[in-house]
């Protein structure tokens, strides 16, 4: 009986060496390895050299579009002179604190939205009612406000809020378009598929053409729909089909059973749907759900390309300016895609903060 | 028992009925909305006296492409307008796809370092690279090939007869003619009979266990036509080298700003989608497959070649399906930076004909007939690797 004798002890723990050689082994541990972190220190001392350069030691930081004409760094000056253009565009300047508002009113919709400790029917209903506040606050026309009509909109708001409204309106109709689509009705299903596999067949781009130039000849003569909604309809029709095809995912990787359980308890299909089987299906595909949020932020820019002033393109305007033009050629687009950096990045994290909450343990 | 009285006789509390109904009125609404903006179109249409249908493609375009990889001329039809902006498309979305592929699967390696530096390194490129608009990408490099690149007088040098300048991109290029033709096709056919040489002497050796060296054979079998076609052409071949001239390069093939731009910004944002779906494939296969591998006396190339690769292709292979689908999409914001792709000129089209429907309606076409095309030939291949089950 010797195997009875073995004793069994627990692997030792693995300890990180603490001392400087055992620190540096990863780095220096084989003169391959020797060789790739001298290259690295060496692509990385030249790269932050240019940039602190460009950023600061040959920058303008006070001056006119002359001074800046002369060095070769950034040019501050043009920053500041165009910061509230760029956020704002062509909204009157004495009421852009409307737009501001708008803005933090966003940010604070979007934390609240985005802690779930909060989330419930109250989130959905203050949502909708922010949302309602932001687009009188935008629009005006009443209560003191002066009107300001949607062509005068622009800027970071309006990034924003094509995003946000399009994919508050895309979510139902995406969960939809699954349900459909994992219907057991042939027509329903048929139909769904040719709508989710028509629009992702397509770039977005065309279907924001389709909805700015075919539109109009689509509806009755008399009825004008305003730029920015036939915009808005285009990303929440694409959006849609995208989010089935995530939502289907959550809804293949649940067990027929859960299902199957309901209907024997007496469960109809929608109560079945609402209570059993979406609520599981959803929190799988939550993580997958943030990363189309990411890049649907980012598809957003595509409205300047049927003439909308998004953030990017109210940039681009700011850049044209006859007194800048030539000057800030790089200041801009650097200035954009830091700030599209930042808000990707707090949506990254957050996308891997839920994956952490809603892991199932079993590992 | 009675069944409840229903009206036309059926019965609204089976499910089956229910089904039925439900779906003849999905139908219906599908098929009464379709009607009802069909009708406005035409009445539009009839309105605003706008032409209908396609005969506009064989009129004259007469408007200028500025680059085209089949000679077109202004006075040449809409058709084979449109015919060179799919061809552009699809040079630059494979021209993309492959630079992409290739920066991607070296940076998802690199992900995967044992060196921190390294990693984080290709970390930091993956991400920067992720959380900004590709629209944005596009605009930034056609800015800084426009504006930062020195005059073609004073142009870069990257490579040997390779420039660089505001201009563009100069590379040589070879005088073409039929002669070549012939000899790339019987290269590709070199390799068509060394594959299948291949494929039997496997299939040989599974049946009998005979086994050859086939190195040799499949060395001749590829380059033995080429070769000998050459011998027998004896082909002119003449390269045409930028030379910098004091205005101007001469000779060699320009690729304008235009392109260059939309090939970076379109590989670099690829390049990091691939990246991940390289290092997610890499890191799907447990670390038992290859001891086990080495474990049989295989060696690492053949670890890599015969157990590691072909279980992360499967994993690999979908998503990159969808990442080369979104290069092709993603090619449509050529029209930002004005490279003269399907989009660009169906968009002149629109505006020089009026007819707005027809256009639209071509190259969305186009995209999904090609999107179509390019997942059927990927689930084609995907079903080659996948695994066999029962």
């Amino acid at each position: 009986m010797t195997a009875n004798n073995v004793s069994l002890s627990p692997a030792p723990r693995y300890r990180p060496s603490l001392s400087l050689q055992g620190k540096l082994k990863p780095y220096f541990g084989s003169p391959g390895n020797s060789i790739i972190t001298l290259g690295c220190v060496l692509v990385i001392a030249w790269a932050f050299r240019h940039v602190i350069d460009w950023l600061l030691l040959d920058a303008v930081f006070t001056g006119t579009p002359a001074t800046c004409q002369k060095e070769s760094g950034a040019c501050w000056p043009f920053l500041v002179a165009k910061l509230r253009f760029m956020l704002f565009g062509f909204y009157p300047f004495q009421e852009q604190w409307r737009p501001l508002l708008c803005l933090f009113l966003f940010f604070g919709t979007c934390a609240a939205a985005m802690t779930p400790a909060l989330w419930g029917r109250r989130l959905v209903l203050g949502a909708v009612f922010a949302c309602a506040i932001i687009f009188w606050l935008m629009l005006g026309g009443s209560a003191g406000l002066s009107y300001v009509p949607t062509s005068k909109w622009g800027g970071l708001p309006l990034s924003f809020m094509l995003c946000v409204v399009g994919l508050v309106c895309a979510f139902p109709l995406g969960v939809l378009l699954a349900l459909a689509r994992a219907s057991q009705l042939p027509a329903i299903r048929v139909l769904s598929v040719v709508f989710i596999e028509l629009v992702r067949g397509v770039p977005l781009i065309s279907i924001l053409f389709m909805a700015s130039v075919m539109l109009p000849l689509f509806l009755p003569s008399g009825l004008n729909i305003d730029n920015l909604l036939r915009a808005q309809v285009a990303i929440v029709l694409f959006a849609a089909a995208y989010i089935a095809e995530v939502v289907r995912g959550g809804l293949q990787a649940l067990p027929k059973g859960q299902a199957e359980a309901a209907s024997a308890m007496g469960l109809h299909y929608w109560q079945t749907m609402r209570l059993i089987v979406l609520p599981q299906a959803l929190k799988i595909v939550i993580p997958p759900l943030v990363s189309l949020f990411i890049g649907f932020f980012q598809d957003t820019t595509l409205v300047t390309i049927v003439g909308l002033l998004d953030f990017l393109d109210t940039v681009r305007a700011a850049m044209r300016d006859p007194q800048w033009q030539g000057i800030a050629v790089l200041e801009g687009y650097v200035f954009a895609a830091v700030v599209y950096l930042i808000f990707s990045a707090i949506m990254g994290a957050y996308s891997r903060f839920l994956e952490r909450r809603f892991r199932v343990g079993h590992d | 028992m009675r069944v409840a009285q229903t009206p036309f006789g059926l019965n609204f509390r089976d499910n089956r009925t229910r089904g039925i109904l439900y779906q003849w009125l999905c139908v219906a609404g599908v098929a009464a909305a379709g009607l009802y903006l069909f009708g406005n179109v035409s009445q539009n249409l009839a309105r605003q006296n706008i032409a209908t249908g396609f005969s506009y493609l064989w009129r004259e375009a007469g408007f200028v492409i500025s680059q085209s990889p089949i000679n077109y001329q202004p006075s040449d039809t809409y058709a084979k307008a449109l015919l060179v902006g799919i061809l552009n498309t699809i040079r630059v979305s494979i021209l993309a796809s492959i630079v992409a592929t290739i920066i991607g699967t070296l940076v998802g390696i690199g992900r995967l370092s044992s060196n921190p530096l390294f990693a984080r390194l290709m970390l930091l490129y993956v991400e920067a690279l992720r959380n900004v608009p590709l629209l944005l990408l596009l605009f930034l490099s056609y800015a800084v090939i426009v504006t930062i690149l020195p005059p073609v007088r004073e142009a870069l040098q990257l490579l040997p007869f390779v420039f660089l300048s505001n201009s563009g991109l100069a590379v040589p290029a070879v005088a073409w003619n039929i002669d070549h033709t012939i000899i790339a096709a019987t290269l590709v056919a070199g390799c068509a009979l060394a594959f299948g040489y291949a494929r039997h002497l496997t299939h040989r050796r599974i049946e009998s266990g005979a086994d050859q060296a086939r190195w040799p054979l499949i060395g001749v079998l590829v380059f033995g036509p080429g070769v000998l076609a050459w011998l027998i052409l004896r082909p002119d071949l003449t390269f045409s080298l930028p030379e910098p001239g004091r205005f101007r390069l001469a000779g060699g093939t320009r690729l304008t700003p235009e392109f260059v731009a939309l090939l970076v910004g379109l590989a670099l944002s690829a390049s990091a989608n691939v990246a991940e779906i390289v290092r997610s494939g890499i890191l799907s296969i447990r670390k038992g497959q290859r001891e086990a591998a080495a474990a049989l006396g295989l060696r690492p190339a053949r670890i890599m070649r015969l157990v590691i690769l072909p279980q992360a292709l499967r994993v690999i292979i979908p998503p990159m399906t969808s990442a080369y689908l979104n290069v092709f999409k993603n090619s449509s914001l050529a029209i930002a930076i004005g490279y003269p792709d399907v989009v660009m000129v169906s968009n002149t089209t629109m505006n020089q004909t009026g007819q707005a429907i027809e256009p639209v309606a071509l190259f969305m076409l186009v995209y999904l007939g090609l999107s179509i095309t390019i997942s059927l030939f990927m689930n084609w291949y995907n079903t080659r690797v996948a695994l066999r089950q029962r």
